[in-house]
This record gives structure tokens, sequence and C-alpha cells, in this order.
């Protein structure tokens, strides 16, 4: 039997009905909005004003602090504002709204599609490049991806895990960049290797894309530092220590990042754009969309300009089928269902997901019967039962030595549980309080 | 008698001796010397244990009262569901000056109703209100509002709290009201807020009933009933007691400060501030009766 994580972990009908959509590019929206805080950390501050004429690739925000990440105007055309828009949760962010004018790109930026395979750059500069670019991890955390190179003293990486698994259901962005991408790919990831100052790159593909693995194992030849994994089919695989575990068998202790066991991960759509970036010079300004639904008319990947609105991007795979219940940004383990179609797509939005009225139904919930099937399916070796009685009844010391906060949130336990108990929801608001305890513990 | 009964007789009642002799010598030996005052101070307090007071329950609010009467000051201590009667009997319990603190009440700084803010986005979550706001901004555009799912209501342990489903507000009920906070607590918007329950036989109270931080305009299309910080409350309680700041887009009025006199009520074009008394509304104004958002029988 194939590789995957010893511990837990779920088998949804995986359904990446768009699998077999090319990449398309979607169409040039006549307005684009484009957030300043993308990533995880401080939003960039604003560096254009209403009135300026911008290029595509033009940097419109710089990083504020640590762990933060420029942001590049997508577009050409003239900054109508700055104000706020609604992410996906519904909570107002600030952001660029640019009205395009032709489809122009800043002085140097290659938008041929050569392949440009010489790496002239040292590991410092490729690190300054990969933040100059506002590179932000693409699989849906969008951390920002310079930070996960400046590795911390004493601790010697040896491996670069590359996350090709996409064990999401229903996404297939990943997929389609692994096979119409390959080779800039496995440059990026050449670059990514040389910034992590490793010799071995491990990629990760789950067994239901063969296609990919077979290709990139016969594109990967040329390169002896990177090794192509299959992995078995395992929901939460590309989750960073699942997939560690995986590929390497190491196991990266609580509450400690990758960096512990000598290991850093990141995405394929990751690898591509750091490739666009430092070889091409093109800054992080879009990225492909899986746009899909069991009742979608033309289930797509869209390679789409950051800040296009959601609605634009339904619009180009047909239309918002009738039946819809909810739309999600996101796959349907972990994204989260949007009220307004007019927000943006982000640089972390990897797919736009209709579910039909049946399908989006909460169960409804009822008692728990203690049969463990949470515990059982748990990933991190929690008990979702237990932090969800304790949140319940706001025992937060209790529910912290339980480890709450070692919950990624992958959604196994309510996708399992057969009393319809929202665990996970239950668990986010028990993170919330022991995060504002620690903060306040940290402040005394 | 039977020899069985005898013997049986004679090895239980050993037994217990023995263990009552034991028991006897252990009660002696270990014996806690307690303060009868604390008991007899205790059964005075409301017996709520809701942790108002500061204290871990009434217990602990006792065990306080007695060692500080042993200091001949109690003063420092209150508890605000009991307020000033059970305050007033411990101190005549103890011969001292009894701690005073005027009446409060809880009061929900939102009017977001469904009238006043249509909702936009259905939720199917859990019925928490703490859930819902680690989902989502909010059932309406302003993500200031109440959430509605009731936190407060199960919070609250003196019924003085309920969903009115035709606003989709909680309402709270004056005199259940001991104001010991918890609906403050459970609040995840932090819409609650303790105020001075207000002078007279109907007590007179203003506050704005508002949480919103938004730019006037942005939180006008949101609720109609908003606080769009123009500052026309502020303007003109500057010329009275100055009981009313600005802060973050945000009005504020000081319950210390503000003598109720209403004069701010009809000033708000949004209608943002109300009042537990009937105030004459502008002659310019359609004369829309204010609506008070607490039930008040005293």
């Amino acid at each position: 039997m194939s590789k995957t994580f010893p511990m837990g972990g779920i088998h949804p009908p995986d359904t990446k009905i768009a699998a077999p959509a090319a990449i398309t590019p979607l169409p040039l929206p006549a307005e684009v909005i484009i957030p300043l805080g993308q990533h995880i950390g401080a939003p960039a501050q604003p560096i254009v004003k209403a009135g300026d004429k911008v290029k595509a690739g033009q940097l419109i925000g710089e990083t504020a602090g640590f762990i933060s990440a420029n942001i590049h105007s997508s577009v050409s055309g003239t900054v109508k504002k700055i104000d706020d828009v609604a992410d996906p949760s519904g909570y107002p962010k600030k952001a660029v709204y640019i009205t395009v004018e032709g489809d122009e790109w800043a002085e140097g930026i290659d938008r041929s599609t050569t392949l440009k395979k010489e790496i002239t750059l040292d590991r410092e500069s490729i690190v300054e490049k990969i933040k100059a670019g506002g590179i932000v991890g693409m699989g849906g955390a969008s951390f920002p991806t310079n930070v996960k190179y400046m590795v911390p003293e004493g601790k010697t990486p040896d491996t670069l895990v590359i996350n090709g698994v996409e064990c999401e259901p229903y996404l297939t962005a990943d997929h389609r960049v692994m096979l119409e991408h390959a080779d800039e790919m496995l440059v990026g990831i050449e670059i990514l290797r040389i910034a992590l100052g490793v010799e071995k790159a491990v990629i990760g593909i789950e067994e239901n894309k063969p296609d990919a693995i077979k290709h990139l194992k016969e594109r990967s030849a040329d390169y002896p530092g990177i090794t192509v994994e299959s992995l078995h089919m395992q929901y939460p695989q590309g989750a960073e220590k699942q997939l560690i575990k995986a590929c390497t068998g190491r196991e990266v202790p609580s509450g400690k990042l990758p960096i512990e066991v000598g290991c850093a991960v990141n995405n394929v759509g990751t690898a591509y754009a750091v490739y666009q970036m430092v070889q091409k010079n093109q800054p992080l300004v879009e990225r492909v969309v899986t746009v899909t639904g069991k009742q979608v008319k033309n289930p797509s990947n869209f390679r789409v300009r950051v800040g296009t609105s959601y609605a634009a991007c339904i619009e180009a795979a047909g239309g918002l089928p009738e039946d819809t219940g909810k739309v999600i940004s996101g796959g349907p383990m972990m994204g989260m269902a949007v009220a307004d179609l007019s927000i943006p797509v982000a640089k972390g939005t990897s797919g736009i997901l209709m579910l039909p009225k049946a399908e989006s139904v909460r169960p409804e919930v009822v008692h728990c019967i203690r049969c463990g099937a949470c515990v059982s399916v748990c990933p991190m070796g929690l008990e979702p039962y237990l932090i969800e009685k304790f949140a319940r009844a706001d025992k937060w010391d209790q529910a912290e030595q339980r480890a709450a906060m070692d919950c990624m949130e992958c959604g196994c336990c309510s996708y399992i549980c057969p009393s319809g108990r929202p665990l996970v929801d239950y668990i986010r608001v028990a993170k919330g309080e022991i995060n504002n305890r620690r903060r306040a513990r940290a402040a005394q | 008698m039977d020899s069985t009964v005898m013997y049986s007789l004679l090895t239980l009642g050993g037994i217990a001796s023995v263990f009552a002799m034991i028991l006897y010598f252990v009660a002696k030996r270990f014996h806690i010397e307690e303060d009868p005052q604390v008991a007899e101070v205790e059964s005075m307090l409301p017996g709520i244990n809701c942790g108002a007071c500061g204290y871990p329950g009434c217990a602990g609010l006792a065990e306080a009262l007695v060692e500080a009467a042993g200091k001949k000051d109690i003063s420092g201590l209150y508890c605000p569901p009991g307020g000033g009667e059970t305050m007033g009997a411990i101190a005549e319990y103890f011969g001292l000056a009894a701690a005073t603190s005027a009446a409060t009440v809880a009061v929900l700084r939102c009017n977001g109703s469904f009238a006043h803010s249509p909702r936009t986005t259905e939720y199917d979550g859990p019925s928490s209100c703490a859930v819902a706001h680690k989902l989502g901004a909010s059932v309406s555009n302003c993500i200031y509002s109440c959430l509605g799912e009731g936190d407060c209501v199960t919070a609250c342990n003196f019924e003085a709290l309920y969903m009115d489903p035709t606003t989709g507000l909680p309402v709270v009920i004056d005199n259940n009201c001991t104001s010991c906070g918890a609906c403050v607590t459970a609040c995840p918007r932090d819409l609650f807020e303790i105020r001075l329950l207000g002078k007279g036989k109907k007590p007179r109270r203003v506050w704005i009933a508002c949480h919103s931080h938004d730019r006037g305009a942005v939180a006008k299309k949101n609720c109609s009933v908003a606080c769009i910080a123009c500052g026309k409350c502020v303007r003109t309680c500057d010329t009275i007691v100055k009981a009313i700041s600005m802060k973050d887009n945000l009005a504020y009025i000081d319950p210390d400060i503000c003598i109720a006199c209403g004069k701010c009520v009809p000033e708000c074009p949004t209608g943002a501030i109300l009042a537990t008394f009937p105030v004459k509304a502008k002659q310019e104004d359609s004369g829309e009766p204010v609506s008070t958002g607490t039930e008040n029988t005293h």
C-alpha cells in the first residue's frame, strides 16, 4: 500500500468534476477590488491614491511588519478609491479599487511563455525576490512564503516538501497546474530548494491524479534532487504536518513548525508563482481558481486576476445554478460560505464551489452517542467531542489542556459525526477564547 | 435468646462502638473553629453564586464581609444582585455603615431589529452567538449588530432577558435584572452595558442604542437607526452637562454625568438615542413615538 499519514483522516467522495477542464484565462473585468490583507499577518500599507495610474504588476501595497506581504496591481488602469470590501466571512478589509484600462504590464515583466531554466540568483536574493513579489502560500492559508525560508538559528533543514495533494473534494486548480505548467513548476521547486539550502525535494501527489504523477515523474527526470511520491488518498493529507508525516515519516511536535524536523512545505501553485516571480519578474497577481459544482454548466479552471469578483468567475462558468443553496469560497471541507458574490478573488482563493440546496443544509443535531468516530478520524489525535463539551461549558483551561490549539479545523470530526454535532464550530470558539486568554496572560 | 442473634448483636455493637470512638476522637482532634457569622451573613445574601461581587460565590463574599467587619469597614464590598436592601440588612447585622451604590441595570446597545437592519444572510449553524460570531460577520450588513441567537438569554440566571421574536433582539426586564453582568460577558459583540438605573419612580435614563464604529454613511446604509457620528447630540449636551463624547465614530453618554433631561433624543437624526421616558419630538419630525427598547414594569 502506498504511503499516507498514520492517524485519522477520512475519504469523502472526491467529485473532481473540473479535472478535465484545461486552464483558461478569464476575460479582464471592468473593475478589480484588490484587498490589502490577502495573507496571514499585517495588511499591506497602500502606496497609491485615488486617481493614480497603475500598470499590471506594479506595487500598490507595501508590507507592514515581519509577517506581511506586498500587494501588486493585477491590471492596468486608474485607482478609483481605497475603501473597505468584505472578505469571505463578511468582515470588511481595506482594498484598492481599480478601473481597468487596457492590459499594460509594468516594465521588466516577461509575459512570454518560453521556459527559463537557468537559476542565476543566490539564496538571499531569491528570498528577497519572493518577498518583493508578494508571494504567499497558495494552498489556502496564505502564509507569506519568504518567512518560511528564513531559517532560524540552529535549525538545519534537509527536505523540501511540495504539496500536490489537493485532498479537498471538488478542487482541481493544483492538478491542472501540475499538468499544464509542470516544467515551470519544477524550476520553481529548484528555486525553493536553493532558497532552503537543501538537496532533496519531494512532491507528494495523491493516487487519484495518476496523470499528474506520471507526467511529473517524466518531467522531473532531469532534476536529480526532486522525487515524486505517490500517496494514498486520505483527507487532510494536504495539511502541512500530515504531508510531512506521509512523505518523510517525521512527526512535527505539537505547537512547533515544520522546520523543527528539517522540512519546509509549499504548494505546487506557490512553486509556480515563485518561478513566475524569480525567472520572469511577474509578481503574484493571478492564480488558478476552480469554479465548480454538480449543477454548474461548465465546471472550469480559470486563470483569474486577483481582485476579480466571484460573480464574474461564476458567470464565466455558466452562471449560478438555480438550485444553489450555498456558494463556498475554497473546498467543501474547509471553505466558508460567502454572503455576497461581489467580493473579490484573493491570492488564497483556490476554488468557488456552488452546492445544491439539498447538500448545503446542516444535519439535525442530536445527542452525542459516545461512538468515538470523531476521535478515530481526528488526524491530530484529539478528542473533538470532549473539546466541544468544554467549549459549550466555557471550560477553556480544560480545552487548552486537551490540546484544542492543535486543531487545524479540517472538519473530519464534523463530517463523520452520526449525530450531526457542530464539533469544529465549537472547537473554533474554544481556540479563539484560548488565544485571547494566552494574549492576556502574556500581557501580564 | 438464640445464640446467633446474641453473637451478631455483640459483634456488630462492638464494631459500632469502636468506630464511634474513632469518630469522636477524630472530630475532637481535627476540629475547625468556624465563625458562625459567615453562615449567617451567607443566608442574608441572595445565594445565587453569580460572582458579580468579584468573589467565587456568596460564601466567598460572606467570608470577606466577616473579615472586613472585623476591621470595622465593609464599605468596599457590595452585592449587586442583592442591592441596597441586602447590604443594608448586612450592615445592620454588623452595626456598621453599609456600602451604597446606586441601582444599575443591563442596557442593550443595539437597535438593529428586522425592520431597522434588514437581514441579508441566513445563518444555519448552531444556535449560539459565540459560534455565529466566529463563522461570519453578521446576519445583516452591520458587523457590530446583535446576532440574535440569544447567548445573553441563556446566560441570564434571573429571567431578566428574553428574545423578542418580532424584532430579533433581546429585551431586558428591568425589575428582574440584578446587573450581575452575565450578559455582558456572554455577548461576543460586547453589546450590553451595566448602566445606572436612573432616578424616579419610573427610572429615567438615556443611552445610545448602537455599537457601530462604521463611518456614518456605511452605518446608515446598514441600519436605519445607527449612530452616524454626526455629533449633534454632543453639541446639544455640551451646552447642558457635557455627558456625551464621540469616539471612533460612536457617541457615548456617560451615565454618571447624564441628568436624563432627554434633550439629545430628538436631536439625533437617525433615532439612535433611546430613553425610558416619552420625549417630545421636534416639530419638523414625523412625530413617531420613540421606542424604549426595554420593558419597564416599575
